[in-house]
């Protein structure tokens, strides 16, 4: 229980149309992520699921019922903010009773939900502290607490991470993923972070400017990005677009090549640049490349450690099987 | 760099600000000693400041002349009640104005404000006629009514500001947690906002007590707060300023008192949004 579909989906501000009409399913039990670049709609797609912005026009139909009219309340859905959006006056465990409170379930049961919540998240500890007095890492468990108890059809995830610093971030990663596995329930999820689009999900909606440049599973996306932009976005690091007389020799306007499929040479290859900057990590090996083929700087990823510096002489070949190429719209090509 | 603040200077500062705090209050304290004097010390000239007999008798002559305790009650009646039904209307108000606003959020709270630049005898005669009509000259109810309207656009002025602060994110999380607008409001706007609504509920309450142009007006026995009970002893030939002080005394001891122990309450109520 769980499926959501959108049909001719659109939100204006005023003149301003947001999100032109869109059409979207996202099945039940999936992780969906919402990606994009900040004002590409993302957030307001998903407030609009959420109910807390009306739609202009089209319909939303949650679990197979009409639900465009139907008050947040109503819908069955839980929202984890970006703020946490805690309530400050109340004690973790009123915070996370309040959804059960309001849906008039039992003292006894509430009482149940809460403690296994709490051991889910691990915050038994801190039941009754209040949000001020939890860190950051803490404060969205509990936010996540406070959306799992009401057995919700769909979650919905606002930025859930962005406030959080970066170790942190991973662990709360893995910590959603894992829940996700676990309860099975639809989920869906907005973020500008690729990484976390491509580790999380099942379904990734690329979204820019408020049109769905491409729907599809995260490894499709990575092979097959439909256009420029998404074969841009998708991917750390970018992948390399050429444009020029070495894209026009190999059959298009514009080929791009990602950073890791390249054959690096000190000796030989089809391209030869210059270093400008070699990031070694040990478990790879960035380098940033001038002067190769109209697109500077090129960047390259070696596996392992590459001793290479700045200024040293350095050849490229991409390899064949793994290039894209786009027309002169930007469109992918076969 | 904090700026150096030196001894002298601190010293200079501190006694400045108490000869600015004992101007301001001294009007009060002068009436409080004029009370415990007799009529002919009240009147002296030269004026005597402390050098006078302490009597209670100013006290004895008002409370035997008059029912301080009906001023009294009366005045918390109006005061108190007008203060609660503002506060009701304008919650609501204020929420919508705060988390809801339209076009023309920002010129109905100005246009509201602005009623408040009206001189209140520009109506007089016109409510003075209306409670005729109704047959409410000289009853609390009217004065409640009345005091509510003057005050409200205050009162959602104040808790405008507050709820502003709060951010609408949480009251979304209510919503998407299944609240209905009622249990919104109730069970995390209101909250929230607690010491928002008491200094505003604080001030209110003193404004009202103080009101004395309407008090006055549609009063006439039954429901003469303590406005009316000063005003009842003041003569155009002043001569019974002992009395009208003792009178003035018990009339803001009340409200003094309350102001005393809410202090820290209404000066966050005041300067709130100015000051982080």
């Amino acid at each position: 229980m769980g499926q959501i579909k959108l049909n001719q989906v659109s939100k204006s501000f005023g003149d301003v149309e947001v999100i032109p009409p869109l059409d979207l399913t996202i099945e039940d039990g999936e992780f969906t992520v919402f990606v994009g670049p900040s004002g590409c709609g993302k957030s307001t797609l998903l407030r609009l699921i959420a109910g807390l912005e009306d739609i202009t026009s089209g319909h939303i139909d949650i679990d197979g019922t009409d639900a465009t009219h139907v008050p947040p309340a109503k819908r069955g859905l839980a929202m984890v903010f970006q703020s946490y959006a805690l309530y400050p006056h109340m004690s973790v465990r009123k915070n996370i009773a309040f959804p059960m409170k309001m849906a008039g379930v039992p003292a006894e049961e509430q009482q149940r939900r809460i403690e296994a919540a709490a051991k889910a998240l691990n915050l038994t500890d801190y039941l009754d502290r209040r949000p001020g007095q939890l860190s950051g890492g803490q404060r969205q468990r509990v936010a996540i607490g406070r959306a799992i108890v009401r057995e919700p059809s769909a979650f919905l995830f606002d930025e859930p991470l962005s406030n959080l610093d970066a170790a942190l971030r991973v662990g709360m990663r893995l910590e959603i993923s894992e829940l996700h596995k676990r309860l099975a329930t639809t989920m869906i999820y907005v973020t500008h972070d690729q990484v976390e689009a491509m580790t999380m999900a099942d379904k990734i909606v690329v979204l820019r400017a408020g049109y769905i440049e491409q729907v599809g599973t995260p490894l499709e996306l990575y092979y097959k990005p439909r256009n420029e932009f998404v074969a841009g976005f998708i991917g750390s690091p970018k992948m390399n677009l050429i444009k020029g007389p070495e894209a026009e020799a190999r059959g298009a306007p514009t080929i791009g090549i990602r950073p890791e499929h390249f054959d690096v040479s000190t000796t030989e290859g089809a391209w030869e640049g210059t270093i400008g900057v070699a990031e070694h990590l040990g478990s790879d090996t960035f380098l940033h490349i001038h002067g190769v083929a109209g697109c500077d700087p090129m960047t390259v990823r070696v596996d392992g450690e590459l001793s290479v510096k700045h200024g040293d002489r350095i050849f490229l070949t991409p390899q064949a099987d793994k290039l894209h190429r786009f027309d002169a719209q930007g469109l992918r090509v076969e | 760099m904090a700026r150096a603040v030196t001894r002298q200077r601190k010293i200079v500062n501190t006694a400045l600000a108490w000869g600015i705090g004992f101007l301001i209050f001294f009007p009060i304290l002068w009436t409080i000693l004029t009370s415990f004097k007799t009529e002919a010390q009240a009147i002296a000239d030269p004026p005597i400041f402390l050098g006078f007999n302490w009597t209670l008798a100013n006290y004895e002559a008002v409370l035997e002349r008059s029912n301080y305790g009906r001023f009294l009650w009366n005045s918390i009646i109006i005061a108190g009640g007008s203060t609660v039904l503002g506060i009701l209307i304008a919650v609501p108000a204020a929420w919508s104005m705060a988390f809801v606003p339209g076009k023309r959020t920002k010129d109905i709270l100005l246009w509201m404000l602005s009623t408040k630049m009206l001189p209140a005898v520009g109506v007089l005669y016109p409510i003075y006629l209306l409670c005729i009509q109704f047959g409410v000259l000289d009853s609390k109810i009217a004065l409640v009514i009345i005091l509510m309207l003057i005050n409200l656009p205050i009162i959602v002025w104040m808790l405008y500001t507050y709820f502003r602060e709060i951010p609408g994110e949480i009251l979304e999380a209510a919503r998407m947690d299944g609240a209905s607008l009622r249990e919104e409001v109730l069970y995390v706007l209101t909250p929230m906002a607690i010491p928002g609504i008491a200094s505003t509920l604080l001030l209110n309450f003193i404004l009202a007590w103080n009101e004395a142009f309407w008090t006055l007006n549609l009063t006439a026995a039954k429901a003469a707060p303590l406005t009316a009970f000063i005003a009842s002893y003041s003569s155009p030939e002043g001569l019974f300023y002992a009395k009208l002080s003792a009178a003035s005394t018990m009339a803001i001891a009340p409200i003094l008192i309350l102001g005393w122990f809410s202090q820290k309450q209404l000066v966050s109520g005041l300067t709130f949004g100015a000051v982080k």
